[in-house]
């Protein structure tokens, strides 16, 4: 069945979707995090399927075994430093709004938007 | 003698499966949130027992057996604390046991 | 069977993923994005990613929800945005087709004659035993072929760790910061039973976090999640006893120290191979016997990078915690 082997891209495309209508529509700042973390989560997934082969192993070369299949280590390598980067992104992300919160008194746009105007 | 230790897995997964099932379908049926983690609290201790014999039968006298007893004991451990952690939060926040659910204000 | 398995995992997500949009208590959200993390790691390790999928465990599923709460304790957590407009889903559908029709020119899931098997990796594959000779080829690459990249994440780390210190600052006990109350920093001293099992835990997950570092070369382990890991038990002994024990037991000078020594490890070993005779981060002139310098390479900077990781997570954490509740 021609689906099965494309239904983890249809969910990336999904998923990574419902990740930017959150960063754009939503007008609550960690929401808004909690959104573009999901985005970052879909890539994951994008660069994880791409490492699969058919019949393959966690790419382990245990001694002694020789022949074996193994999925392509690559795209994992990549998504271990992305998934530490996009972490230490949202910890400082985080922290704007903390501050952001104590500067103008909520994290809602438009009620940060309407006492910019006042200022 | 193998048949055997496979059809005994086999009805131990099932079963840990329905326990499972029954604790999902009691989190969404039942009033209110003290019943509520009654149902959720069988998913941590029969659901994972009877599991992870399960799975502990199939791997055998190995390496990944001592790992899944180990497994087992840290989730009997940590599941039933989580359970008393949230109804103890709960009840120092104000809700009342045996109160309906709009009175305790949840959906 | 297993590509069932990764379609109902899948499918759950997208579930979670949309609960997460609709719902307006962000409290409710946080707690669905672990779920949807730990969702994320089973898909990942049914795709055969076994690192990977150990590292969103740990640090998405454990560290990202502590943080996000740490914030929300800060911030309140009820969203009371307006409705936005219709209209936007349009574009974002439009947008989502458009990737779906794109994707029926991608190789199916697991063909092994997809171009990305046929360049790098086939080499990476065959020449990790020759010249590096360690089991697990993941850490083969991240240590030692791309070691520069991974130079490049310890100090995105110590700069997000950096960054949010001077945002919220650390200091305990100046004259400058309101006196908090007694009862904030107690933390959950009066429930017995966590306690007592928090206090029976922390010394397996602190042992399991050093097995899972140095264990990183013979299976999925490294560096990052055991950093990830002793965080983890540093933050439930600070969140079970209190703010004050936990920096008793881990001042911040160590987290401070603990933060900057793990990359200076990592830059001195690579200017030792550069003393040596070698290039930068070239391992094989450390010792005699090159491979066993790669060993010795490897081994110091996985030590370097879960140190840093360790410390800039605690620096974090204590950075949220310590800010006063307005």
């Amino acid at each position: 069945m021609e689906w099965l082997g494309l239904y983890n891209y249809w969910v990336f495309a999904i998923v990574l979707m419902l990740g930017i209508y959150t960063v754009i529509a939503k007008g609550n700042l960690i929401k808004k995090l909690l959104g573009l973390s999901i985005f970052q989560s879909a890539v994951f997934l994008l660069y994880i399927t791409m490492d699969k082969v058919d019949g393959g192993t966690a790419p382990i070369i245990e001694a002694g075994v020789s022949n074996q299949v193994f999925s392509n280590p690559l795209p994992q390598v990549l998504i271990l430093t992305a998934i530490v980067v996009g972490i230490s992104t949202m910890a400082l992300g985080l922290a704007i709004v903390v501050r952001i919160k104590e500067a103008y008194g909520s994290i809602e746009e438009h009620e940060i938007q309407a006492k910019d105007e006042y200022r | 003698m193998a048949l055997v230790i496979d059809l005994l897995s086999w009805s131990l997964l099932s079963i840990g499966g329905i326990f499972i099932l029954i604790g999902g379908i009691g989190v969404l049926r039942l009033p209110e949130f003290y019943t509520r983690m009654h149902a959720a609290s069988l998913t941590d201790s029969m659901g994972t027992i009877l599991i992870l014999v399960g799975i502990m039968l199939q791997s055998g006298a190995s390496l990944a057996t001592i790992k899944l007893i180990a497994i087992l004991v840290f989730m009997l451990l940590t599941g039933p604390t989580a359970t008393y952690a949230l109804a103890n939060a709960a009840l120092l926040s104000g809700m009342k046991p045996g109160g309906s659910a709009a009175a305790n204000g949840e959906d | 069977m297993m590509v069932l398995f990764s379609v109902f995992l899948l499918t759950l997500l997208v579930i979670t993923a949309i609960a997460i949009i609709r719902t307006t208590d962000l409290f409710v959200a946080v707690m669905l994005t672990g779920i949807f993390s730990l969702l994320m790691a089973s898909v990942f390790f049914i795709l055969d990613a076994a690192d990977v999928a150990l590292t969103e465990a740990a640090v998405g599923a454990g560290i990202s929800t502590v943080l996000f709460l740490g914030a929300l304790a800060l911030t309140g957590h009820n969203e009371r945005s307006l409705r936005p407009g219709r209209w936007l889903a349009v574009p974002v559908v439009v947008a989502a087709a458009l990737i779906v029709y794109a994707t029926f020119d991608n190789p199916r899931l697991g063909d092994p004659e997809a171009p990305v098997h046929q360049h790098v990796a086939p080499w990476y594959l065959e020449q990790t035993p020759e010249l590096i000779d360690i089991p697990n080829v993941v850490t083969a690459i991240l240590g030692s072929f791309r070691g520069y990249d991974t130079l490049g994440e310890v100090f995105v780390v110590l700069t997000a760790a950096i960054g949010v210190m001077m945002l919220l600052g650390t200091r305990h006990g100046s004259a400058a910061s309101p006196v908090r109350p007694a009862s904030a920093s107690n933390g959950l001293r009066h429930h017995l039973i966590p306690r007592v099992l928090g206090r029976l835990l922390i010394p397996f997950i602190v042992l399991f976090g050093l097995y899972v570092q140095f264990h990183g070369e013979y299976g999925p382990g490294g560096g990052f999640q055991a950093g990830a890991l002793v965080a983890a038990a540093i933050i439930l002994y600070a969140l079970l006893e209190g703010e004050g024990p936990a920096l008793t037991v881990v001042p911040l000078s160590t987290i401070a120290a603990m933060m900057a020594g793990g990359a200076l490890l990592y830059v001195l070993v690579g200017l030792a191979g550069i003393v040596l005779g070698g290039n930068f981060l070239d391992y094989s002139v450390l010792l005699s016997n090159p491979v066993s310098g790669q060993h010795l390479g490897i081994l110091l900077i996985e030590l370097g990078v879960g140190v840093t990781v360790c410390g800039c997570l605690l620096s974090i954490f204590h950075a949220f915690a310590a800010r006063d509740i307005h």
